[in-house]
């Protein structure tokens, strides 16, 4: 239960710094990427800020054994630099670049109900279904071939 | 028309900040929104955190105004196709490359990850040339 309460709290805050930051708002998150129109580098202090503040929490959390209310520590593990960050990461940025929209200020303003969030969001969920399933059905596929492999061995 | 405004840009910052600490401190878990939404789609484990986690961003748009923060982004509908191919990319990109602008860009950074640092250059790289694009490329 405390840790659903500490989570939930968590995305609190997280979306009033959104909100505070103005990174909820598209057109002022697409006047910082705008380098060749009147640029505004207030993306860039937001991230200053919550790096510098997440990076001294992190340092805290190093330091201790287990979370508050969960078993252990979930850092993530990898740290190679593959073909799919480098592919996902320039697709994710041109729907960014398209729309000044990414995932967290998309559900803060889905609270508005307005239809632009409403495509937006369903649009972005669609995205992630449409990933998992074809990397199910590579999944799938490389196993159906394996087989197919070792029935042709066997033969 | 948007002014550069450096002050609230890091007192929200640091709130974005002190909430990926603090998610990281209570769940043990890294505060990446897509990860988290990505989770709650494809996991049958684990869900409950991250539901309330979603919850949590969705209702900062409802209590912020009560406090004096902005409400939600009031967009127009004249480009819905626009926000659906948008909307497409950043789910399938974010969940290919495993990450987004809080994940990869804020965490990643605060823990010195060369694959974060990687992958946030290169979105935002990608980002900024299709801005320049859009805004100025074809002959505007």
């Amino acid at each position: 239960m405390m840790l659903i309460l500490a989570s939930f709290g968590c995305g609190l805050v997280f979306g009033l710094g959104l909100l505070i930051s103005g990174m909820t708002e598209p057109e002022k998150v697409l006047g910082f990427l705008d380098f060749f129109g009147t640029w505004d580098a207030t993306l860039a202090c937001v991230m200053a800020g919550a790096v510098i503040v997440a990076g001294a929490g992190f340092a805290l959390a190093r330091r201790r054994s287990a979370p508050l209310f969960a078993a252990k520590f979930s850092w993530p593990a990898r740290n190679d630099i593959d073909a799919p960050l480098v592919a996902g990461s320039a697709l994710f940025g041109i729907g960014w670049g398209l729309s000044g929209i990414c995932p967290g200020p998309a559900l803060v303003n889905l609270a508005g109900l307005t239809m632009p969030m409403i495509v937006f969001v369903a649009a972005m969920v669609l995205g992630m279904f449409g990933y998992e399933l074809w990397q199910r059905r590579k999944v799938a596929g490389e196993t159906a071939s394996e087989v197919v492999a070792a029935t042709a061995a066997d033969g | 028309m948007h002014h550069f405004t450096p002050t609230s840009g890091l007192i929200g910052g640091a709130l974005i900040g002190l909430a990926s600490a603090a998610l990281m401190l209570s769940a043990g878990r890294l505060a990446g929104v897509s990860g988290i939404l990505g989770g709650v789609l494809t996991t049958s484990r684990d869900r409950a955190w991250r539901l309330a986690f979603i919850v949590g961003l969705i209702a900062a748009a409802l209590i912020g105004p009560l406090l004096g923060t902005s409400g939600p982004a009031r967009l127009s509908s004249s480009n819905l196709v626009l926000y659906a191919i948008a909307g497409l990319l950043v789910g399938f990109g974010t969940r290919m490359g495993n990450g987004c602008t809080s994940g990869h860009g804020v965490c990643g950074f605060a823990r010195v990850s060369a694959r974060s640092i990687v992958a946030t250059l290169i979105f935002m790289g990608a980002a900024i040339v299709t801005v320049a694009l859009v805004r100025h490329g074809f002959g505007g």
